[in-house]
């Protein structure tokens, strides 16, 4: 499923209380998901109830090799967006 | 930053009451968990995929206890963000 399927969905559902068209919702999703990103580059979590939340973690530095010359190379150390299920979630997903 | 502050965003750069935005932002997660509940990963362009995966049951160990026990096959959901979304925080 992708972003489009998912503005189908959502404005199909939202249209019978809100007159909402298929560009605003894409609007909104590409805010929601936008402001996900702001929010953790600026180092904040973000938690959505049911959801899950999202942050980022921190990856030491490391020795690797470039895999074509065997040269050694340093990696430095460096974030990664993290995501964790939430409890309603993980449980929603058990039950079918 | 909690539902209640990304309604205040779409609020701002949407043109809908603050009570219209903040059921667009249940309405997303609702959808986006049944979507995942029947088993369809969801991948949002420029920010990365949501992904349910099929674990066969295994057998584990009570890490307190140390009793041997059989863990039951389940899905679980992982998050692999996209490239950009992890160009984007590396240095953050």
């Amino acid at each position: 499923m992708t972003k489009s399927v998912l503005i189908e969905k959502i404005t199909e559902k939202v249209s019978r209380d809100i007159g909402i068209t298929k560009k605003q919702t894409e609007i909104v999703i590409e805010t929601v998901f936008e402001s996900i990103k702001d929010a953790l580059i600026k180092g904040e979590k973000v938690e959505i109830r049911g959801f899950g939340n999202f942050k980022l973690r921190s990856r030491r530095a490391r020795k690797a090799r470039n895999p074509k010359t065997g040269e050694s190379v340093e990696v430095p150390p460096k974030k990664v967006p993290y995501f964790k299920v939430g409890k309603e979630l993980r449980e929603m997903i058990n039950k079918a | 930053m909690t539902k209640a502050d990304l309604a205040d965003k779409v609020y701002e750069k949407v043109g809908l009451a603050r009570k219209e935005a903040v059921e667009m932002i249940e309405t997303l997660f609702s959808s986006m968990k049944s979507i995942l509940s029947e088993g369809e990963s969801i991948k949002i362009t420029g920010f990365g995929t949501f992904l349910v995966r099929k674990k066969s049951s295994r057998r584990g160990r009570n890490p307190k206890t140390g009793e041997e026990m059989e863990i039951t096959a389940r899905k679980v959901i992982t998050f692999k963000p996209s490239l950009e979304f992890k160009a984007v925080v590396e240095k953050a």
